[in-house]
């Protein structure tokens, strides 16, 4: 928690223009933003902690849970949806075995959807930490799940 | 006094320099693209063997130039010709051709194309620009991206970069206003407001403050113009927002930027230092008294941002909801200030008709639609990528002639995102213009061009659409925030094979209500991809409802998975792939598909086509 103190800090108090950049820092810090997170903002921006969580939870970015070793972003966009991108999710699912916005109980992996990744030349495309990985086929998947530790 | 000219001066030498190089100079498409399909690996590898041939050789990261299915492209300039470019790259092609040329200065590896000046001793070798996916279009706001490396101000610089401001400044804000107004030039995010009467409005209201936001929210499913542009060339954004604010005496810059493009985040940030560090942004600009600054507001994922108040709101640190207007942002929008929001590309197209002139701009493009337009060109078709084509040309010309046709035979284009609509064949020779497609019932949106063939099925593509819309909105008004769940849940009815020609009639009765009583954009287009598509392809609405089957056999609970025991070789493909083991089988011997266990993901259908052993046996009905 003291790298979140510090990066809380590190912002104007009372400005409550901080509250997204706050989160985003401290998420990119941490992997998620958790509750005691929250009363650490809510004490510096003054604001109450429903007033954060309302703003946190509108804003598809933010995470309540704790994040898995490995992030997979599965791109739901129209390019990747008409390319299979929906049967791509079925069998990742069942892959991996967890829903959407879930973590695998061995911590390995946790899955998220998203609305483009802005590659749908490439469609359908899934990120794993930040890598995008381009015309994933159903075929290509466990493969690819299977070069992660 | 301004110190630009000798910026000009060492700019031009450095990329003459570049131009007459000694060494070999090679250029890597590294955009998102580039990098999706591979960029990186051919990067390390060519640096690898830079190092262990020790040859004096330079490699620069250029952006996207187009032809995304090209990707990786790798351009190879030996000293005193021009760059070739080669597709399809890989780290293994990269160090072949790498090595072919610096030892024996050519290649069994044949180039597509040829970039810039010089002598081209290539027999038939023809510009890059002259393909068939290049030729038609023409490239103003574009016309740096996988040219110039985008981390070097000189290079923009060099290609008369910051002109534009130069002549700005001449102008005075009115004058850049009246250049704009010749121009014709209208709002690039999709509503094709006139620029100059907003920048006008923004400019008259009354405050100390003003601020002028960049929308680069590219929220839009499909679309990714702006990414590309702010990747490839980050300065042509940053200097139309400084000639905008000097248009409409704004103090403050923000850039709203999607979280999810953090390559175009880093080369703005980079810009933004390259720019100070030259004194052209901050303090005095250009020694002109002007002073403005720009800084970055990364988004946090919601697609209602996309709406000008809902915007300010989650800058101000809020939900992003919408409010009802007036008043107007151009009076009262961030801290109650005048705000004025536009679209990246429109901002990047401004330094064009300011360098070029207002007249030169108003001469592409139609009557009512001047100038050129991004599109993001995907789907079903053959040739994706980012284009960019004079307003009014038709969409047979960029789907057949640019895109080189649909995979399949085409069935749709889908223009606007979600709040655009879905056009028939009887649509190809539409002229691509606001008001065309308006009155088709689709809209222009950002861009975002989507291909769909007979395999796309258009009751699905409008449960896609509708489910986005209803998990995007923001809750504030009744008519989105229940009228997208009710459209969702009947067409979800529609698809599972359970409803009635009556709940036809319903869908179109909520979808009139939807448009009508929305708060905001988000809700009163939301509609616009099921009325086009009940209205366009009617025919498949009712066999899903009548005959209880979707003709493209995509909708799940309508659809099974059977092996054709007769075709099927028992190569075991598929018992590999499935990820649920629905399918048994010993080896040799025709497979079984237990239904129970299908989850209908496609995986072994895909593959007893793909592999050469299997043999179509596996079909979906």
């Amino acid at each position: 928690m003291s790298n979140v103190h510090s990066i809380i800090k590190s912002y104007t108090a009372w400005d409550k223009s901080n509250l997204i950049p706050i989160l985003q820092q401290v998420q990119s810090d941490q992997g998620y933003i958790s509750p005691e997170v929250i009363t650490a903002i809510s004490n510096h921006l003054h604001l109450s902690k429903s007033q954060i969580f309302g703003v946190a939870s509108f804003y598809s970015q933010f995470k309540f849970n704790p994040p898995g070793r490995h992030s997979i972003k599965i791109c739901l966009g129209t390019a990747c949806h008409v390319q299979g991108g929906d049967f791509l999710l079925a069998a990742l699912q069942s892959e991996i075995g967890i829903k959407t916005g879930e973590t695998t109980d061995d911590g390995k992996f946790d899955l998220d959807r998203v609305a483009c990744l802005g590659c749908c030349a490439l469609a359908p495309v899934v990120m794993i930490d930040n890598i995008i990985h381009s015309r994933v086929s159903v075929i290509k998947l466990r493969d690819l799940l299977n070069s992660y530790e | 006094m301004s110190n630009f000219p000798s910026i000009q001066q060492a700019a031009s030498e450095q990329w003459q320099a570049l131009q007459e190089s000694s060494e070999p100079v090679l250029y890597l498409g590294m955009g998102s693209c580039g990098l999706a399909s591979g960029a990186g690996e051919v990067w390390d590898q060519i640096n690898k063997t830079i190092a262990s041939e020790k040859v004096n050789a330079q490699i620069l990261k250029v952006g996207c130039i187009g032809p995304c299915y090209l990707e990786p492209l790798l351009d190879i300039q030996m000293p005193g010709y021009p760059r070739y470019c080669f597709n399809n790259v890989d780290g293994k092609k990269a160090e072949k051709l790498f090595l072919d040329y610096i030892h024996k200065g050519e290649s069994k590896i044949k180039p597509i194309g040829y970039l810039g000046n010089g002598k081209s001793p290539l027999n038939g070798l023809k510009s890059f620009w002259d393909q068939p996916m290049l030729k038609n279009q023409v490239r103003i706001v574009l016309r740096n991206c996988g040219i110039v490396d985008p981390e070097n101000i000189y290079h923009y610089i060099a290609r008369g970069g910051f002109n534009g401001l130069v002549n700005a400044f001449d102008l005075g804000p009115e004058g850049v206003i009246n250049e704009v107004e010749t121009s014709g030039l209208r709002g690039r995010g999709g509503a094709g407001f006139p620029t100059y009467l907003k920048w006008q409005l923004c400019r008259k209201a009354k405050g100390q403050d003003k601020y002028l936001i960049c929308n680069a929210d590219e929220g839009d499913p499909g679309a990714f113009m702006n990414r590309s542009l702010m990747e490839g060339d980050p300065f042509s954004l940053l200097e139309g927002m400084i000639i905008a604010a000097y248009a409409i005496g704004a103090t403050h810059g923000y850039i709203y930027i999607r979280a999810e493009y953090p390559l175009a985040i880093e080369r703005l940030k980079l810009a933004i230092q390259q720019m100070h560090g030259h004194k052209l942004l901050g303090k005095n600009i250009m020694g002109s008294g002007f002073s403005f600054d720009i800084r970055l507001k990364e988004g946090a994922g919601a697609f209602v941002c996309g709406e000008e108040t809902a915007l300010i709101a989650s800058i101000e640190g809020e939900r992003g909801m919408p409010r009802s207007r007036p008043p107007f942002p151009a009076t009262s929008g961030v801290n109650g200030s005048p705000t004025n929001i536009n679209n990246v590309e429109t901002l990047a197209t401004v330094p064009n008709i300011l360098r070029e002139g207002g007249a030169w701009f108003a001469g592409f493009g139609t009557k009512t639609s001047k100038g050129t337009k991004t599109f993001a060109l995907v789907g079903k078709v053959r040739r994706t990528g980012l284009i960019e084509v004079p307003m009014g040309t038709t969409l047979r010309q960029i789907i057949y002639d640019i895109g080189g046709g649909s995979l399949k035979e085409f069935k749709a284009v889908q223009t606007g995102g979600p709040s655009g609509g879905c056009l028939s064949s009887d649509f190809l020779d539409l002229p691509v213009d606001y008001e065309s497609l308006t009155k088709a019932g689709s809209i222009m949106g950002s861009g975002g061009l989507i291909v769909m063939d007979k395999d796309t099925c258009m009751v699905d593509v409008a449960q896609y659409f509708l489910r986005f819309t209803s998990q995007e909105s923001c809750g504030k008004c009744t008519p989105c925030r229940i009228g997208t769940k009710k459209m969702v849940e009947i067409l979800e009815k529609i698809t599972e094979g359970k409803a009635t020609m009556e709940d036809i009639n319903l869908l179109e009765k909520v979808a009139e209500t939807v448009h009508k009583g929305s708060l905001c954009g988000l809700g009163q287009t939301a509609p616009n991809p099921v009325r086009t598509t009940l209205k366009y392809f009617k025919e498949e609405y009712i066999k899903h409802v009548e005959e209880k089957r979707c003709p493209a056999a995509v909708c799940r609970s309508l659809v099974e998975y059977r092996v054709i025991k007769e075709k099927c070789t028992g190569c075991q493909r598929c018992v590999d792939v499935c990820p649920t083991h629905a399918i048994t089988g010993p080896k040799s011997e025709p497979h079984n598909l237990d239904k129970s266990l299908c989850i209908k993901c496609r995986a072994c259908y895909e593959i007893c086509r793909f592999d050469a052993i299997a043999g179509d046996a596996i079909v979906i009905e």
